[in-house]
């Protein structure tokens, strides 16, 4: 049997580019055509690795011959669903996403060539409610379906891609439903959020438990969904929850919490004093928070990520610049521990010899960073004071040591 | 204990490592960078001890090498062990260094923040009795099914109390919790920091399955807001979800019955316009509250006792028993029978609420 022909979309992104670089690197595949409507930036191509690019945008018929010419027999949609880089690109994110979608099956059910069609998803197709049980399995839907923003955008392409395996039993059709992604290179409007500095925003008297998967494992599970032969929804995450208020401590920031109705002008004031910028509606999205259950990615579709949802968030986080380190936290508890006259307790053994042991491991691996440009972070390369560590830039097959960068006990 | 070790400073260095001796084993070889200082005491300034190294503080706060057998250090006792165990605390919620599980469950917030206060109320303010603990299991799943009452769910908080502080293997009490509960503001976070959870069925089979405790109240609000005269009378116990729960999962049922929550708020009256334009299921008129203001929000000191009945068991129904609304209804049944009897039983056997 010949090698598969794989179209990817999405590729100035970085899970486009990766995707599509680490496909070509397969044996099983061919070859893989990488497509969008941009030219990829440097990092991005560099990240293609021998993957052909086509500069198609995919609400232009001229897909349809584009995988038509090729043969392509695999399409993975993976510019679906993902969050605008800002905002103010919201109309034109609902545009690509739907409407892109919408065009891309069109094209896919023309084609005789096409056998698999992953499309990527979102677990935001579950809503956000303090009505949701506490988990979401993929047989469950929403208490309080979204009306707008990226999960309506996602119910809305799943509901197109069933509606195309009704006219096309014979394709293979796989949806992951994403946790949010983070990692030391993808930008999302998350980690943007996070990485406002010192204090980041949140609704008082809610702290909601976050789920993260991390770039390396989203990448991991879209090429294993690929050419594997796993159909249907599955959700994927790392494993694990945190807090929100746990995630901005671990981000080395200081959580503020404000009344819900006082962060439409919070964000508005920032913006105006280029602060930084958050929107008030993710926050208040964030106030729900959402869990979901990752069986079926392991047991049916046989993909463990390698990150839990605290290692991913940390291996994130260790790319911002802390505010408040772990370290001056010790130091403070030392000093008022002295002036009330007690001893203080040990500190957890998390900055320990056996992280050091691992930084020499992941030292070795790092020489094979340096394809990746340094990544789109522009925070990545600068780092903080006094750290020695190298950074985890870039995704790669070889990356995946030891990634913490705390161990909780 | 505590006092002394604090005030006295120790005669000979000889006598300290005999006290230490006691104290060491409960610390359970914890131990601190910096053990060159010979006192506990002495972290208090460097002024007052030239022997230390001016940077003490500086040295503990370098990364901690282990060192578990020596334990010098750590001599403290009561409240100073409780002061420094609170920094900690204060240091790990700084840094996000601790672990919630799917459910949002946090023992480390729990057991800091939640049970400490919880537990002078168990003992000195309700001197709570508990019977029948061993119907617990040590392990493995189990519903615990009781009457709701009180007003405010203070009920709830001390059953949690009893199962975490008083079982042998001090086990977290998962309950599940009402709509209202999560909805509302700092209450809802706080209350799946405890380990609580929404009362639905997915949520409820997947603690069991996971083999925890799990606690439902099928009462409800309409248990927790009836009035005084109708106290000790259950009411009605919902469709029987929770033992669909249980029957699918396979854990047994145990009935727990509570007696002393009644008095604690005694309902005289319900302002049911301010309710429905607060939101609230009921508002609550007792013989202290609105009168006293804030002060009358402190409970009354009645006496209580909570009973762990006999597990009540769940399988051998034959096959989709669960999905048989006959089987369904005779267990609830069943377990409303039993917590009712057990109440009149505790009742007569405690005779005055507030005495005891």
């Amino acid at each position: 049997m010949a090698g598969r022909i794989v179209l990817v979309t999405g590729v100035t992104r970085v899970i486009g580019s990766c995707l599509a670089g680490r496909l070509a690197a397969h044996p099983a595949v061919d070859r893989v055509i990488g497509v969008d409507a941009a030219l990829p930036e440097a990092a991005a191509r560099a990240r293609m690795g021998s993957a052909d690019f086509a500069r198609v945008d995919i609400r232009n018929p001229l897909v349809a011959r584009v995988i038509e010419a090729a043969g392509v027999d695999t399409v993975v949609h993976a510019s679906a669903s993902s969050t605008p880089a800002s905002s103010a690109a919201r109309t034109m994110a609902k545009e690509m996403n739907v409407l892109g979608t919408m065009q891309l099956l069109a094209a896919c059910q023309r084609s005789d060539s096409v056998r698999n069609l992953i499309v990527r998803s979102t677990g935001a197709v579950y809503g956000a409610s303090s009505r949701d049980p506490a988990i979401f399995t993929e047989e469950m839907s929403a208490r309080s379906v979204p009306s707008s923003g990226p999960g309506r955008d996602a119910i809305d392409i799943e509901a197109y891609v069933r509606g195309f395996g009704r006219r096309r039993p014979d394709v293979r059709i796989a949806v992951p439903r994403f946790a949010e992604i983070v990692g030391p290179t993808v930008v999302t409007p998350l980690t943007r959020y996070f990485g406002l500095s010192p204090a980041v925003p949140m609704v008082l008297g809610r702290d909601a438990r976050l789920q993260f998967v991390h770039e390396h494992d989203a990448i991991g599970v879209l090429e294993h969904l690929a050419l594997g032969d796993f159909a249907g929804t599955v959700n994927v995450a790392g494993d694990g929850t945190m807090t929100l208020a746990q995630a901005i401590h671990r981000a080395g920031r200081i959580p503020l919490p404000v009344p819900s109705v006082g962060l439409d002008p919070l964000s508005r004031v920032m913006r105006t004093l280029r602060l930084g910028g958050f929107s008030s509606g993710q926050v208040k999205l964030l106030a729900a928070g959402r869990v979901m259950d990752t069986t079926r990615l392991r047991e049916r579709v046989g993909f463990a990520p390698k990150f839990t949802t605290v290692e991913a968030f940390d291996d994130f986080a260790a790319a911002l610049r802390p505010v408040v380190t772990p370290e001056v936290v010790r130091r403070v508890e030392v000093r008022v521990a002295g002036t009330i006259g007690v001893r203080p307790l040990p500190d957890t053994p998390a900055i320990g010899a056996a992280d050091r042991a691992a930084d020499s491991v992941v030292d070795v691996l790092l020489a094979d960073h340096d394809a990746f440009g340094g990544g789109d972070r522009a925070g990545a390369a600068a780092g903080y004071p006094g750290d020695t560590r190298p950074k985890l830039v870039g995704i790669d097959g070889h990356a995946s040591g030891t990634p913490r960068r705390r161990r909780i006990r | 204990m505590s006092g002394q070790d604090g005030v006295r400073p120790a005669p000979h260095p000889v006598s300290r490592v005999a006290s230490e001796a006691q104290t060491s084993e409960r610390d359970g070889g914890t131990a601190v960078a910096g053990t060159d200082a010979p006192s506990g005491r002495r972290v208090r300034g460097p002024r007052s001890a030239p022997g230390v190294p001016e940077g003490q503080s500086t040295s503990v706060a370098a990364p901690a090498v282990a060192v578990p057998a020596v334990d010098e250090e750590n001599t403290e006792t009561g409240w100073r062990r409780g002061l420094a165990g609170s920094l900690a605390f204060l240091r790990r919620r700084m840094t996000g260094e601790y672990q919630v599980d799917d459910f949002g469950y946090d023992a480390d917030f729990t057991d800091h923040v939640v049970v400490p206060p919880l537990k002078v109320l168990y003992e000195k303010w309700f001197r709570i009795e508990t019977v029948g603990m061993e119907n617990i299991p040590d392990t493995g799943g189990a519903l615990l099914v009781a009457n709701h009452s009180g007003t405010v769910a203070v009920d709830a908080l001390m059953t949690a109390v009893a199962v975490r502080e008083h079982h042998p293997m001090r086990r977290a009490l998962r309950m599940l919790g009402a709509d209202l509960v999560f909805q509302t503001p700092f209450l809802g976070p706080f209350a799946r920091k405890m380990g609580n959870t929404l009362a639905c069925n997915p949520d409820a089979e997947r603690l069991l399955s996971t083999g925890e405790l799990v606690a439902v109240f099928p009462e409800g609000f309409k248990g927790v807001g009836k009035p005084y005269s109708q106290r000790y009378r259950l009411q009605r116990f919902g469709r029987g979800g929770f033992v669909t729960a249980a029957m699918k999962t396979g854990v047994p049922i145990i009935p727990v019955s509570i007696v002393g929550a009644e008095e604690i708020y005694p309902m005289i009256g319900n302002i049911k316009p301010l309710a429905r334009a607060l939101g609230f299921p009921y508002f609550p008129v007792t013989p202290t509250f609105p009168l006293l203001g804030p002060l009358g929000m402190v409970p009354l000191p009645s006496k209580w006792i909570i009973e762990f009945g006999e597990p009540i068991p769940t399988t051998g129904f034959g096959d989709n028993a669960a999905d048989d609304p006959m089987v369904v209804f005779n267990i609830t049944d069943r377990v409303r029978e039993t917590i009712q009897q057990t109440l009149y039983r505790l009742l007569l056997r405690r005779g005055h609420p507030f005495l005891g």
